[in-house]
């Protein structure tokens, strides 16, 4: 029996801070940066939000996009660098919100920006040996750039949900195929408070080795050519990465367009490359098919060959990727600072 | 109702404001000194105390009030007892002591009240007090006890047109009368202006609608008939004593712009003392934040429920107004120690009905009522008083 | 802060998920749930009912002096929100401006952090609502 997606739920938090407004407090040329990496504004979460909320709230959206019954979710996984607790898992705060305790399995994954698609892989196995009737992977930030880094122009905050069965599939994944090495491209040691990254080493030996070969051994695996796909979907850093990764595989611009949100919301790590999925699903219809090909650091790739079945257009999500990105509130560096407490003092906490 | 009547003999309180170099003990001892003297007994004579208290607890780590005033009133070994009822705690130990002597069993009862809450910074000191509402579905959620009187107090001006003006009003009067009040903690006036344009704390509520944090004890001696007479040529007797409560949230209510809690004490307390309201002479009344004493006004029944403002604006509750409230300046212009204000509603009621109240006198007082709330009305207690 | 562990673990079915209760006797609902019904007492029987989370604004105030660990929450908007199935619920409006909050607008549950113990304590989670556009 194909194995695949019941449902999907997405979040982004509705605060945006621009890139221009970051450059201005480190006297850098916001429209160059812009420019540079294809990215104008990233979403802020809000001081009472955090990994925990951002998943439960994508998971509530997948439970409701679905419609199956929580209680018959058998595992939950959920993959972020932002958890809220080093020790205690943030799966089973999704579980109690989503009403899916206690005959569940859970934990909780680490693998930089492809955590969520790692979730995914595993509730595959899960439900292809039987072992459970549906099983829920997250991806979801809260991503804390350095200040004055370049990467605090895009580390933002978001999540998206998905819940993997055999019945009732809006899509099915027809193969996953990982290319993952030791590479120390992007790290955070513990107790560290922000990531450290080897600037241009990130490039090609990390993303850019694994998103290719990743998609490169999925597509031969299965025979298959670009021109076979009508989307396609990478992890996307900024907005040119993508771009970049596509060209060399030989996709068009248009196939990349649907699931590109970075110029819009910036990296949501965890949640990017499934966020990326979910506006495509948001869209595609019957036998589309859909290359995806995750990254985290460290390094891997997840690649994943998915086709659309016809239950999507019947079942479009109620909550699309769109109506999070429209819904926004511009903030400054100095509420920005505040609500992602870079501020020394300021917490949510007595 | 046995005829056993009930006078208070004697009234004590400290000054009310930030008393840095009082303590806790210190409040109450002074304040039951006062009284003993004012009563003209010996510490002998008293039969049984109730103390008022809400948090000494959370503002000291101190429990166990009842033994702790004996003793330090040199009394160990009679019956003590400290009630709570949030900030109906005084009002709660004036009915304690009031049916300790109606039932017959004691001649001379002492009720205080006692609260030192600076001892504590301002953002323990609002923590504490929430334990006046809903510790689980209130407080937990962050809300303040200015912002339930604001939920309140928003639904009043929805449903009545009640303006901010009228509610300012409120707090404007008080501060004028607390002026001739030698115990308030503010003896200032402040304008319509100022009160309107004071800091928001919970909007639509201002800096200046709400009553402060105050240190400040007050005792009172209350006495049997028998010994009233031998004791006092004028004794003031307490006509009424009646309770009533509501759910404690604010949520749980059955509506935000009435107090059922204090509807329904003042029914038993007219009924009581068998009086109409055209009897009473004045009111002290829990203006704990300015749209109290509008919603107390209104729930006593001295005058239609949403009409509490005009009544305000009008002047009628000013000192030479129809209905005088809160002559002492209320909890806004004299303080609001919580445990305590309730016996200092007492003291003052005395004053004015012994004619002994300064420039603050209420004309011809004869009857008085006062009007003690817990929380956001989870509890009122109220007592009519009288001369004769 | 260790303060308050059980308790608060106690009510998470009501903070993340609105269980309240019903009485089956005169069909009143609770929310906060309530083991006895305040109509019947005793004559009444109790059961678990699930409030979907949406409902409007009854009455609303925005918090300018905050209780200590909301502080840099402020200015921020506490209501006191009429629940679809009846029961008046307290709670903060978030994801708004303050000026954008009025008697009647409906709104909808989220789920949002409350307040973290310290900086070693744990993290309570509860119910927020947004207003529905």
């Amino acid at each position: 029996m194909p194995v695949g997606i019941v449902g999907y739920g997405a979040y982004i938090p509705r605060y945006r801070i621009k890139v221009e407004e970051i450059a201005s407090v480190w006297g850098n040329d916001g429209e160059r940066i812009k420019r540079g990496l294809l990215v104008k504004e990233k979403s802020v979460h809000a001081i009472d939000e955090d990994t925990a909320t951002i998943s439960v709230e994508c998971a509530r959206n997948a439970v409701d996009h679905s419609g199956i019954n929580p209680e018959e979710i058998g595992a939950i996984y959920v993959g972020s660098e932002s958890h809220p607790y080093i020790v205690k898992p943030t799966a089973t705060i999704v579980a109690a919100a989503i009403e899916a305790t206690p005959e569940l399995t859970a934990a909780d994954y680490e693998f930089a920006c492809k955590a969520g698609t790692a979730a995914i892989q595993t509730v595959m196995g899960l439900v292809e040996s039987k072992r459970i009737r549906y099983g829920m992977a997250i991806g979801a930030d809260t991503s804390q750039g350095k200040p004055g880094d370049a990467l605090e122009y895009t580390a933002s905050a978001g999540g998206a949900a998905f819940i993997i069965g055999d019945e009732d599939l809006i899509a099915e994944i027809h193969d996953t195929y990982s290319y993952t090495t030791d590479t120390p491209d992007f790290w955070r040691r513990e107790g560290q408070e922000f990531p450290s990254h080897g600037s241009r080493f990130t490039g090609a030996p990390a993303y850019f080795k694994h998103v290719v070969s990743a998609a490169k051994g999925i597509m031969e695996r299965n025979d298959m050519k670009p021109e076979d796909f009508k989307y396609v979907v990478f992890h996307q850093p900024n907005g040119k990465y993508p771009l970049n990764a596509a060209k060399t595989l030989g996709f068009r611009k248009e196939q990349l367009k649907t699931g590109l949100l970075t110029p819009w919301i910036g990296n949501t790590y965890s949640g990017a490359t499934l966020l990326g999925l979910c506006a495509i699903l948001d869209e595609a219809n019957s036998g589309d098919k859909i290359l995806v090909s995750s990254y985290g650091s460290g390094a891997g790739s997840d690649a994943f060959i998915i086709e659309v079945t016809e239950e999507n257009e019947k079942r479009r999500n109620k909550k699309p990727v769109s109506d999070y990105i429209k819904k926004k509130e511009y903030i400054n560096y100095s509420i920005y600072s505040k609500f992602k407490g870079k501020i020394k003092g300021v917490g949510l906490e007595r | 109702m046995n005829e056993n009547r009930v006078a208070i003999i004697g009234i004590g309180m400290t000054k009310f404001g930030e008393l840095w170099d009082y303590s806790y003990r210190d409040l109450i001892t002074e304040a039951g000194i006062k009284a003993i003297t004012d009563a003209g007994i010996e510490g002998e004579d008293i039969q049984e105390l109730y103390v008022g208290s809400m948090s000494p607890g959370l503002f000291a780590g101190q429990e166990h009030i009842g033994a702790l005033v004996a003793d330090y009133s040199g009394l160990s070994g009679i019956p003590a007892t400290r009630v709570e009822a949030a900030c109906a705690s005084g009002g709660l130990a004036l009915r304690q002591a009031f049916l300790s002597i109606k039932s017959g069993r004691n001649d001379i009862v002492v009720a205080g009240g006692v609260e030192k809450m600076t001892d504590v910074p301002t953002g323990a000191a609002m923590m504490a007090l929430m334990g006046a509402g809903d510790e689980q579905w209130e407080a937990f959620q962050g809300i303040t006890f200015p912002a339930l009187y604001a939920l309140m107090a928003r639904r009043h001006m929805k449903e009545y047109g009640t303006t901010l003006e009228q509610i300012s009003e409120v707090s404007v009067k008080n501060h004028y009368n607390a002026q001739f009040n030698e115990y308030a903690q503010f003896r200032f006036e402040v304008s319509l202006e100022e009160v309107m344009d004071s800091p928001p704390v919970a909007e639509p509520l201002r800096l200046l609608h709400c009553s402060p944090i105050t240190d400040g004890s007050a005792v009172v001696i209350l006495a049997s008939e028998k010994k009233a007479r031998e004791l006092k040529d004028e004794p003031i007797w307490i006509s009424a004593s009646a309770l009533a409560t509501d759910s404690l949230a604010l949520h749980d209510r059955k509506s935000l712009s009435r107090m059922d809690s204090v509807i329904l004490a003042a029914k038993k307390a007219y009924k009581q003392a068998g009086i109409e309201i055209k009897d009473i002479d004045f009111l002290e009344v829990h203006d704990c934040f300015s749209i109290a004493e509008i919603l107390a006004i209104e729930g006593l029944g001295f005058c239609k429920l949403g009409e509490g403002g005009i009544l305000t604006e009008e002047g009628q509750t000013k000192i030479d107004g129809d209905i005088p409230v809160n002559p002492s300046g209320g909890l806004k212009g004299k303080g609001h120690p919580v445990g305590t204000t309730g016996i200092s509603q007492v003291v003052e009621a005395t004053l004015q009905l012994r004619g002994e109240a300064g420039k603050r006198q209420v004309k011809d007082a004869e009857i008085g009522l006062i009007q003690n709330v817990g929380g956001s009305g989870a509890t009122c207690v109220i007592h009519i008083l009288s001369r004769g | 802060m260790v303060k308050g562990l059980a308790s608060y673990w106690r009510l998470i079915p009501q903070r993340y998920n609105l269980i309240g209760t019903r009485c089956k006797n005169c069909g009143e609902k609770f929310f906060p749930p309530r083991k006895l019904c305040p109509k019947c007492r005793r004559a009444g029987e109790i059961e678990k009912f699930k409030f979907s989370g949406n409902g409007e604004i009854y009455s609303y105030t925005i918090i300018h002096t905050a209780p200590e660990g909301f502080e840099f929450q402020r200015p921020y908007v506490m209501a006191i929100i009429k629940l679809d199935e009846g029961p008046w619920v307290t709670s903060q409006i978030v994801d708004c401006k303050p000026e954008d909050v009025e008697i009647g607008k409906k709104v909808r549950m989220v789920f949002r952090k409350i307040i973290a113990g310290g900086k070693e304590g744990t993290i309570r989670y509860g119910y927020k609502f947004k207003l529905v556009d």
